[in-house]
């Protein structure tokens, strides 16, 4: 049987770090069932039978946060063989916090006392025997970086593992002690003698999840009450109080404190980084110098490599020349060609500006800049229900979504990510500037003023949504608890910082890739089948394709929008369709529906035709439909990996197009009335509008309904989220 | 009764209770701010919220919002 080591710890103590040093390159990530918690598993190094897994970083085992319930849910659920609780030396008052609610549950606990070294240097000192004695469990000092130690605390955890020996529990007040074995008493056997500390502590805390596992809980409510009256505070407030009065007491016999009062060299970087006066400054050089380098220069050579060179010249020829010389069907070089070999390019094709783009972010969160730039922004950004750090994700979206989104990882509260996933590809990206352009050629006469208010509508997209979502029910409630660590900078390691690169650069090949080759491969199918002279079959040009028939019988849902008063509405509809696997696309749609083997970036040959079909004030709707209707296929791929769910990805979806349609519709029918002093269209039809309007908002009013029902049978993990109360608990 | 929200900068106060419920206070206490814990209010960020402060030896940044639901003395 092989034995499972669960790695407990606070965010910041090293725990990647001394993951990655037991586990080397046998590492499986995922997802913890149903939720956005990165989820990691691996062999140790030293025996192949021993299984990490890593839980994700918390400061305590409460139910109020994502991270800390699928920790305890994984540590009573499925009850791994030991728990290896790494600590912070140079913070081990607010660590050994955790480290006495892991103790509780009845799992053999090792402890890897981590930079040590770091303490030393500061004239501290760990007496590690006191300690292991008070304690009550094994002890060993590790360098995580370095690596000394490391493996010293998986075999006196797999140790651990065997004895199974009973943890001896540290002991808080008499009062308290009295009432946690009254409680103990009242646990039927249904509770195993070595959980039943954890499980009485809990119901006088009044966890609601843990007393939903038992099958009876008992009522504990006198017990409840002898400690409020007895300590005139409430149960959990006294519970939290013992653990720290008893940490106080340890850490004074433990620790010789040698350290004088001087500003370390981390307290020296942050003087100047959250200075009132350079905080901003310096933020922004940051940020450009990462846009700069990832998406501006190196990001776009290589991309543009990959897309034009790679996926252009060097391996569609290559493949052509295979298949022909093997006899392969017309048809099927297509498919592979245009169909699958461009689905995996466009896949592909994001990924090494999104690698060059996940160093740094890497980067800058192992050194703690990540945890400053939440701090200097959060006040601007959780007016419109978004983090600080969501700046990050918009920001990188000007100039590709896809790494955008992927960006949004490093947001740690679940519906401040959720909403920056939802509404970042609202600012125009890199693709959208030839749309951008093709619009204010053909109709504007190439006025500045078209770009940048695209940029405008986006960021306005950004806050109303942010304004407009936060009073629904989905994302109501309190704003996120922002009770934040300021972690002492350091610099991390190249190996951590290429690893993180890696593996979120794979979960977004892995993941993203199968929907975005699948879309790809559907969308050729529809663009080059359809019924030409000869009957159904492969078609030539693109207006007698299936996509130009479904084109054809969707058009008129877009009238409101004024792109069918030319009688070519369809045009519009099948270029909005194919901006889908890329928003440059739509220029080029263009081109093909009317006639042009080849066009410009900016579609400069249609313009005149263009203009002869649309109004000025549908053509600028039809562009602001184009930026914030639902992105490329690249871009919903990593809305679907990170999202984790299908309810959510398609909710997403459905209200960036709503909103499209919406706000594009209104420019029109507004633009229309300033310009000719009368509605787009006639009475009739915009009462039609109204109705196609009505319909949107119910349909998005009962998407998230059905969402919140779903919250309420329980699926939820997260208190408050459910906005009807401010926590349930 | 004086709340964190109150104390200046550069000034160490110790903490004699925490008002209100939920996750907030939880989380609050959690990260080490309980009845009688010495803080030190270190720095104001640069638009004014959120405050960063120093207990049990490390760093911390709170909300002045939440700030108000501790009583110091």
């Amino acid at each position: 049987m092989a034995v499972r080591i669960a790695l407990a710890g606070n965010p910041n103590s090293g725990k990647t770090t001394l993951f990655n040093a037991l586990t080397g390159s046998n590492q499986f990530v995922g997802n913890w069932p149903g939720v956005t918690v990165e989820k990691k598993e691996g062999k140790w190094k030293g025996d192949k039978n021993v299984v990490i897994i890593d839980l994700p970083g918390i400061y305590s085992l409460s139910p109020y946060t994502l991270e800390e319930v699928v920790a305890r849910n994984y540590l009573i659920g499925e009850r791994p063989d030991v728990i290896l609780n790494i600590v912070d030396g140079t913070n081990l008052e607010r660590n050994l916090y955790l480290s006495t609610q892991l103790m509780e549950l009845g799992i053999p606990v090792v402890m890897a006392v981590n930079m040590t070294d770091l303490l030393e240097k500061e004239g501290n000192q760990i007496h590690r025997d006191q300690l292991a004695l008070k304690l009550g469990c094994e002890i060993v000092e590790i360098s995580a970086l370095k690596g000394t130690g490391v493996n010293e605390a998986a075999k006196k955890a797999v140790a651990a593992a065997e004895q199974k020996a009973a943890q001896s529990v540290h002991a808080f007040d008499k009062c308290v002690e009295r009432v946690i074995s009254s409680v103990e008493a009242k646990l039927d056997s249904e509770i195993p003698q070595e959980q039943k500390r954890f499980f009485a502590m809990k119901l006088l805390e009044k966890d609601q999840k843990i007393a939903e596992l038992m099958n009876n809980a008992p009522d504990v409510s006198d017990e409840i009450q002898e400690m409020e009256e007895a300590f005139d505070d409430d149960t959990e407030s006294i519970i939290t109080n013992e653990r720290y009065v008893y940490i106080s007491n340890i850490i004074k016999d433990c620790i010789t404190n040698n350290s004088k009062k001087k500003l370390t060299v981390s307290d020296k970087i942050d003087r100047i980084v959250t200075n009132r006066w350079l905080a901003f400054p310096i933020f922004a050089a940051v940020m450009f110098l990462v846009y700069y380098i990832s998406v501006t220069t190196v990001g776009t050579w290589v991309t543009d490599w990959t897309n034009d060179v790679l996926f252009g010249e060097l391996i569609p020829p290559a493949i052509e020349q295979g298949l022909l010389s093997i006899g392969c069907a017309e048809w099927l070089i297509g498919l592979i060609l245009d169909g699958i070999v461009a689905g995996v390019g466009a896949v592909l094709g994001f990924v090494p500006q999104m690698l060059v783009l996940f160093i740094f972010l890497a980067f800058l969160e192992a050194c703690g800049y990540m945890a400053r730039v939440a701090f200097i922004m959060d006040r601007i950004f959780r007016r419109f229900g978004l983090s600080g750090k969501s700046f990050i994700p918009m920001l990188i979206s000007s100039g590709c979504g896809v790494p955008g989104i992927m960006a949004s990882r490093t947001i740690e509260n679940d519906r401040d990510r959720k909403m920056t996933i939802m509404t970042t590809t609202f600012v125009p990206c890199g693709a959208k500037l030839p749309i951008i352009a093709l619009i204010a050629g053909a109709f504007f006469d190439n006025a500045g003023w078209v770009s940048w208010s695209a940029y405008f509508v986006g960021i306005a997209a950004i806050i109303g949504s942010g304004i407009l979502l936060k009073r629904t029910k989905l994302f109501a409630g309190e704003p996120a608890p922002f009770v934040m660590e300021l972690p002492a900078y350091h610099m991390p390691t190249v190996g951590n910082v290429l690893r993180a690169m890696w593996e979120r650069g794979w979960s977004f090949i892995r993941k993203a890739g199968t929907i975005i080759l699948l879309s790809t491969i559907v969308l050729w199918f529809l663009m080059r089948f359809g019924w030409s002279a000869e009957g159904f079959g492969m078609v030539e040009e693109l207006d007698q394709s299936i996509l130009a028939k479904i084109g054809m019988c969707i058009a008129w849902v877009f009238a409101p929008l004024g792109w069918t008063q030319g009688g070519e509405g369809w045009k519009m509809a099948v270029a909005a369709v194919t901006g889908l696997i890329a928003k440059e696309n739509v220029v080029a749609t263009f081109g093909m529906l009317f006639g042009f083997a080849e066009v410009a970036e900016d579609g400069a040959e249609v313009w005149g035709r263009l203009s002869a079909v649309m109004t000025p004030a549908a053509a600028y709707g039809f562009l602001v439909f184009n930026l914030l209707c639902a992105p490329c296929f690249a871009a919903m791929g990593a809305m679907k990996r990170e999202f984790n769910n299908v309810k959510w990805f398609l909710f997403a979806i459905g209200y960036q197009c709503g909103i499209a349609y919406l706000v594009s519709m209104f420019i029109y029918q507004f633009g229309t009335l300033a310009t000719t002093g009368v509605f787009g269209v006639e009475r009739s039809f915009f009462m039609g509008t109204f109705i196609t309007a009505a319909v949107l908002i119910a349909a998005v009013g009962l998407a998230v309904r059905s969402m919140i029902r779903d919250k309420k049978k329980g699926k939820s993990l997260q208190c408050g989220d459910c906005g009807s109360c401010k926590g349930c608990h | 009764m004086k709340t964190l929200r109150e104390v200046p900068c550069g000034q160490t106060v110790t903490v004699s209770k925490l008002n209100g419920e939920g996750p907030v206070r939880r989380r609050i206490m959690d990260m080490g701010i309980t009845k009688g814990v010495e803080v030190f209010v270190r720095k104001v960020a640069p638009l004014g919220d959120p405050v960063e402060v120093t207990v049990r030896g490390y760093e911390l940044s709170l909300r002045k919002a939440d700030t108000e639901m501790i009583v110091v003395e």
